[in-house]
C-alpha cells in the first residue's frame, strides 16, 4: 500500500464539537418549531453520537444540516428531493442487523449495537452527486475495512456487494405501479476500494445517528465516487468473485458505470460533469458553480487504485 | 349540449385578460418562493423545472381546446391564443433561468449543451419552433396568412412531442407523473388522427336524425 498523504487541518481550524452541536440544536429547534411533524418522526431515533477526530477529513464550510436532511436522493422513499424527508417517518431503523457473508472465513451478523460500539470516527467529506451538485457532510462512522477484517475475506473474493433493505410497507417508493428502480438497491466496490481507509460505513452525521432520509441506520460513504454509490440502509454485505450487478448500472449502463469515480473529464451522456453546484450556498441569485475535481478532490489518496486503467472506458 | 353555462359575450375580453393574469401567477408565486427560500436548497433548478413543467402543461392545454369543442361542446376557442402565448412565455422563462441563473451566461456551456446533449437540443428546437407561432398569433397575421396560418400552427404537434421528449430525457427514471404526460400527449395527438372520421360520423348521425324526423 502506498503512503497516503491526507490533508491535516490545523487544530485551530477544526470547529469544536460544542460549537457545532449548539449550532445544531439551534437549527433543530427552529426546524422543530417550523415543521415539527415532518422532522418529528425522523427524530424519534436520533440520538447523540460521537466519534474520535480523524485526519481523513476536509476543512471546508459544512453544508447546513437542514440541507443535508431535506435535499436527498433516496428513491425507496420517492424520486423528488424532498420525498425522503417527507416519506420516511414510518421507517424503523431499529432493531437492525447487517449480514456479512459470501467468500469469507467467518460470516457474521452485526447488530446495530455492535457497530455503534466499534471505534467511530468523525469524517467530514465532500459528497458529489452524479446530477451535478455537491455537499460537505460531517459523517460519523467506521472504516469498512474494520468490518471486512473481522470476517476474513477469502483469497477468491474480488468484489464487495451491498444490499439495501426491502420494506414496501415502510418505504413508499418500493410499492405501487411506477417503481423507479428494481429492488433491492444493490451497490458494489472492488475489494481494494472497499478496504481503502477513506471508505466508511456511516452511522451518523452532525453529531447524531443517521436520520431515516440519509440512510438510517447504516450506509456506505465512498467520497471519491458519485453519491449513488453510497448505498443506504444496508442489510447485507457479500464478498464475491464477480463484479456485482449494481442497480443504476442495470437501469442504464450507458449513463452509470460500475466505477462511477467523480471525473470532470468524463461527461454524463446528458450533462457535463465539469462543474458542480454546492447545495445551500447562494440562493436564487448568486449560486456559483465550482469546478469538479478528479476523484472529487481525493486523487492523492485514491488515484493509485486505478493506475493503468482507462477511466474513460471504466466510467 | 354545453355542460357549463355560456359566458355572456360582454365578458369575453375581460375573461381573456383574466386568464393572462391567472396564467402568470404560478411563475410569480414560484419566483417569490425561490426568493424567500421556500423552494428547497436548490432553488435555481427547482424554479427552472417548475417553469418548464408549466410550459409543457400549457402546450398540452392548447391541444385540449379542439377536442373539448368537438366532443363535449364547450367552446373555449377564444382562450386558445392566451393559453398558447402563456405556454411560450413559460418556455421562454424556463430557458432564461437556465441561461442566466443556472449556467450564468456561460455561453460556451450553453452552446455545448445545445449541440451535444440531445435533450437540450430537442428542448431548444421546441422553443425556436414556438417563436413563429407566437409572432403570428395576432389577428392581423391570421387574416393575412389565411390557409398558411393553419398549416404553420400545426407545428404545435411537433413542439408538443419535442417538449415531452425533452422532459422525459431530463429524468433519471419514469414514474407516475411523467407517465401521465406521456398518456396526455399521445391521446391529444392521436385525436388529431381520428378527428376527421369522428366528426364525419357525428355529422352523419345528425343528418340521419334530421332526415328521419318528419318536421326537422
Amino acid at each position: 500500500m502506498p503512503a497516503y498523504r491526507f490533508p491535516q487541518p490545523p487544530a485551530s481550524d477544526i470547529t469544536p464539537q460544542q460549537v457545532y452541536l449548539s449550532r445544531r440544536s439551534f437549527i433543530g429547534g427552529a426546524a422543530a418549531a417550523g415543521m415539527g411533524l415532518t422532522l418529528g418522526a425522523g427524530e424519534a431515533f436520533a440520538s447523540p453520537l460521537t466519534g474520535t477526530q480523524s485526519a481523513y477529513t476536509v476543512n471546508e464550510p459544512l453544508t447546513p444540516l437542514k440541507a443535508v436532511t431535506t435535499y436527498n436522493n433516496f428513491y425507496e422513499f420517492g424520486v423528488n428531493k424532498g420525498d425522503p424527508a417527507e416519506n420516511s417517518g414510518k421507517f424503523k431503523p431499529t432493531p437492525w442487523t447487517v449480514k456479512v457473508d459470501g467468500m469469507v472465513g467467518k460470516p457474521k451478523e452485526f447488530a446495530l449495537e455492535d457497530l455503534l460500539k466499534m471505534q467511530l470516527e468523525d469524517r467530514t467529506y465532500r459528497m458529489r452527486c452524479v446530477e451535478g451538485w455537491s455537499m460537505v457532510i460531517p459523517w460519523i462512522g467506521l472504516p469498512l475495512s474494520a468490518i471486512l477484517d473481522q470476517v476474513e475475506p477469502l483469497g477468491s473474493a474480488k468484489y464487495v456487494s451491498f444490499e439495501t433493505v426491502v420494506r414496501p410497507e415502510e418505504m413508499p417508493g418500493q410499492s405501487g405501479f411506477f417503481q423507479p428502480l428494481a429492488w433491492p438497491y444493490v451497490e458494489g466496490l472492488r475489494l481494494d476500494e472497499a478496504r481503502h481507509p477513506l471508505t466508511i460505513l456511516a452511522l451518523g452525521l452532525y453529531g447524531e445517528t443517521l436520520p431515516n432520509q440519509n440512510g438510517a441506520p447504516v450506509r456506505l460513504v465512498v467520497p471519491w465516487k458519485y453519491g449513488f454509490k453510497g448505498i443506504k440502509s444496508i442489510v447485507k454485505i457479500s464478498l464475491v468473485e464477480k463484479q456485482p450487478e449494481t442497480t443504476w448500472k442495470n437501469s442504464n449502463a450507458r449513463e452509470y458505470g460500475f466505477y462511477s469515480n467523480v471525473n470532470p473529464a468524463v461527461d454524463h451522456p446528458r450533462w457535463s460533469q465539469a462543474t458542480e453546484q454546492r447545495i445551500g450556498e447562494g440562493g436564487l441569485f448568486g449560486t456559483k458553480r465550482v469546478p469538479t475535481l478528479p476523484f472529487n478532490g481525493y486523487a492523492d489518496q485514491v488515484a493509485s487504485l486505478y493506475s493503468g486503467m482507462d477511466l474513460r472506458a471504466n466510467y | 349540449m354545453a355542460v357549463i353555462p355560456t359566458l355572456p359575450r360582454k365578458y369575453h375580453a375581460a375573461s381573456i385578460w383574466a386568464l393572462y393574469v391567472i396564467g402568470l401567477c404560478p411563475a410569480a408565486w414560484y419566483f417569490y418562493e425561490a426568493l424567500t427560500g421556500r423552494l428547497g436548497f436548490n432553488p435555481v433548478r427547482e424554479f427552472e423545472h417548475l417553469l418548464g413543467t408549466w410550459g409543457l402543461r400549457l402546450i398540452l392545454a392548447t391541444l385540449v381546446i379542439t377536442p373539448l369543442r368537438d366532443l363535449v361542446g364547450i367552446n373555449w376557442m377564444r382562450y386558445r391564443r392566451a393559453v398558447g402565448l402563456l405556454a411560450f412565455y413559460y418556455v421562454l422563462l424556463h430557458f432564461a433561468v437556465y441561461l442566466t441563473l443556472d449556467l450564468q451566461l456561460d455561453f460556451g456551456a450553453v452552446g455545448g449543451d445545445i449541440l451535444r446533449r440531445p435533450y437540450i437540443t430537442i428542448g431548444f428546437a421546441a422553443l425556436v419552433l414556438l417563436i413563429p407561432l407566437a409572432v403570428t398569433s395576432n389577428n392581423w397575421s391570421i387574416r393575412k396568412m389565411s390557409g398558411a396560418w393553419n398549416r404553420l400552427h400545426k407545428l404545435i404537434y411537433l413542439i408538443a412531442i419535442g417538449g415531452l421528449v425533452h422532459y422525459l430525457l431530463s429524468l433519471k427514471s419514469i414514474t407516475l407523473e411523467p407517465f401521465v404526460y406521456i398518456v396526455l400527449t399521445v391521446v391529444l395527438l392521436a385525436y388529431r388522427i381520428v378527428r376527421r372520421p369522428i366528426l364525419d360520423w357525428k355529422r352523419g348521425r345528425r343528418n340521419a336524425r334530421q332526415s328521419l324526423s318528419p318536421r326537422a
